[in-house]
């Protein structure tokens, strides 16, 4: 089975240290002839190790802006969030404005897609009382986490497709039915953060996903920003075609759907946390919830791994924006004409999800009497491992050096101290030019004297 | 093939401690490639059996046994004992201090969610001197 993994590692800039394979929540790097690797099916692309780079190695692969072009009606699927990049001196039509100039036909904000599920959600919870805790399906690292570090929970899953999803559903519908051919649609998702576009190039519980291709939301924030800044001639503002609703712009903040969510709800924002949340769920120990909203990022999509702007002004200029919509309302300036409510039921219709399927990384051997003989190895060798975690072999831990051992991806002589001890007598310059087949050759040639 | 042996000792008053053992056995099943359901009951009845020793007795252990038939789980405790183990069975009776319900334990559902979430369960219960929780989860397959 593929993944398609948005995060790559770009050889030639990737200088061989540790800080990545240490923050990966799921221990998918290693380091081997100097460059970090990514084990493939344990990534669940939640961009830690891309913020963690010291050297910025790690890239988000995105579709060719050009790519658009290859479409007569070029439709920005943007998140909420990329409004939230912005000043606020620069009003919200200005951005679409900006959109446009660069390109694309229509805009479309991808949380139209959220009202429709909160609805959703809520028959779901009272048609399905014996599943608890429901667990939001919206953020696509936490569904691959769960898929592969807890895969006791997916069936708790919300069966639901993401808002960007049905926004998709309600844009092209209303395209073809004003008479556009379907090939002549290109639907471009902008995205936060590496997850969405994994969710997108390879979804978990669909065969494939309509979604055209994925540009990267710090990329056309650079576009838009120059563009609008410069006010070049025959820059022409439009109005906002449809206005989101409050509760749909702060969707995708921390709390946003707990909020409208009926019964005990909570919100965990940040992978770590989310780790620690759902192995008390997984164990049965924090009393019962009906629905989670779990979110990698630390404050959800405002923190982005492609958000230009701190996560914090993102959230604040969203909650203003909510609060803004409020105050129009009041003067009569709203004027809703929703394309997602006209295709309510269409929309409701297509936004069921397949089975999740759980793909555990834990599992040592598929064969439980094999899985027991790899244990009793990996303690074996853990016992004489000096269990510092130092991540000289290329493991992020000790532990993880034994399992690799046993999983033969590995040497136990990989360890700079088994090496030292067990081959006796060797020198340290032995032992470090031993270790170049780990970090690279001549990776420590400065150290020695002259 | 050898059978596998794991220990966690328990200690008595300890709350933030208490789901410590329950949690590392259940990383151990992950790695096992037990069946998902079957290692979520595992988790629920270890950790309600870790529970009872904190809140009831002074201090204990937990003592597993792994082999690709059978788990089968001893948790011994050194403590007052259960005066009616028949009673203690009931769902909603409970003897746990104030203190115990105030930190949102001792619901008294511990021994039937225990019974509820393995294949065998055996208690034998000394009066001022402790318990012996002997639960046996049976592998499919």
């Amino acid at each position: 089975m593929a993944f398609h993994h948005a995060l790559k590692i770009q050889e030639d800039v990737c200088i061989g240290c540790t800080h990545c394979i240490k923050a990966c929540p799921t221990e998918a790097l290693r380091v081997k002839d100097g460059k970090a690797r990514l084990i493939e099916e344990r990534c669940v692309d939640c961009g830690e190790c891309m913020r963690a780079c010291p050297v910025n190695a790690i890239i988000i692969e995105e579709d060719d802006f050009g790519r658009i072009f290859q479409y007569d009606y070029r439709v920005a699927l943007v998140p909420s969030v990329f409004i939230g990049q912005f000043p606020r001196n620069i009003v919200t039509r200005k951005i679409y404005s900006g959109i446009l100039e660069e390109g694309f036909t229509h805009v479309y904000e991808a949380e139209h897609g959220s009202g429709i599920l909160i609805d959703l959600i809520n028959r779901h919870l009272s048609a399905r009382p014996e599943i608890r805790p429901v667990i939001s399906s919206f953020c696509p690292a936490i569904v691959r986490l769960i898929q592969v570090r807890f895969p006791a929970l997916v069936n708790n899953i919300l069966p639901y497709k993401a808002p960007l999803d049905l926004a998709e559903i309600s844009i092209r519908r209303k395209l073809l039915d004003e008479g556009v051919p379907g090939d002549k649609i290109g639907v471009f998702y902008v995205t936060p953060c590496a997850a969405k576009i994994a969710a997108v190039k390879s979804p978990v519980g669909e065969e494939s996903s309509p979604i055209n291709g994925v540009i990267n939301m710090n990329t056309l924030f650079n576009r838009v920003y120059t563009v609008i800044t410069r006010e070049e001639k025959g820059f022409c503002i439009v109005p906002e075609k449809e206005q989101l609703l409050p509760e749909e712009m702060e969707w995708t903040l921390t709390g946003g759907e707990a909020r409208y969510i009926h019964g005990r709800c909570l919100s965990v924002d940040g992978i770590g946390n989310a780790i620690e949340f759902l192995e008390k769920i997984e164990n049965d120990t924090v009393g019962s919830f009906d629905y989670l909203e779990m979110r990698a990022c630390d404050k959800s999509c405002a923190g982005g791994i492609l958000s230009a702007t701190n996560r914090f002004l993102v959230s604040e200029r969203l909650h203003k924006r909510a609060e803004q919509y409020y105050i129009d309302k009041n003067q009569g300036k709203i004027f809703n004409n929703k394309t997602i409510t006209r295709y309510r039921d269409y929309v409701a219709g297509n936004a069921s999800i397949g089975k999740v399927e759980p793909r555990s990384i834990m599992k040592l051997d598929e064969d439980m009497v094999q899985a027991m003989k790899k244990m009793q190895k990996i303690e074996k060798i853990r016992n004489y491992l000096p269990g510092i975690d130092c991540a000289a072999c290329g493991s992020p831990s000790c532990r993880a050096l034994a399992e690799d051992v046993v999983q033969q991806r590995a040497h136990t002589s990989d360890c700079v101290f088994v090496a030292m001890k067990v081959k006796g007598g060797e020198t340290m310059n032995q032992v470090v030019d031993y270790t170049e087949k780990i970090w690279g050759k001549k990776r420590f040639k400065n150290m020695l004297p002259e | 093939m050898k059978d596998m042996k794991f220990e966690y000792p328990l200690e008595g008053g300890d709350f933030i401690k208490a789901g410590y053992a329950s949690s590392s056995l259940k990383k151990i099943l992950n790695q096992l490639n037990l069946d998902p359901d079957l290692v979520r009951r595992i988790a629920v009845a270890t950790y309600e059996a870790e529970v009872n020793v904190v809140a009831h007795a002074f201090r204990g252990i937990m003592k597993v046994l792994v082999s690709p038939e059978r788990i089968l789980i001893r948790v011994e405790d050194e403590g007052p004992g259960i005066p009616d183990i028949g009673k203690a069975m009931q769902e909603g009776y409970s003897t746990a201090s104030d203190r115990v319900r105030e930190m949102g334990f001792g619901a008294g559902m511990g021994l039937s969610n225990i019974k509820k979430n393995t294949d065998k369960l055996e208690i034998h219960s000394e009066l001022n001197k402790g318990t012996v929780l002997e639960m046996t989860t049976l592998i499919k397959g």
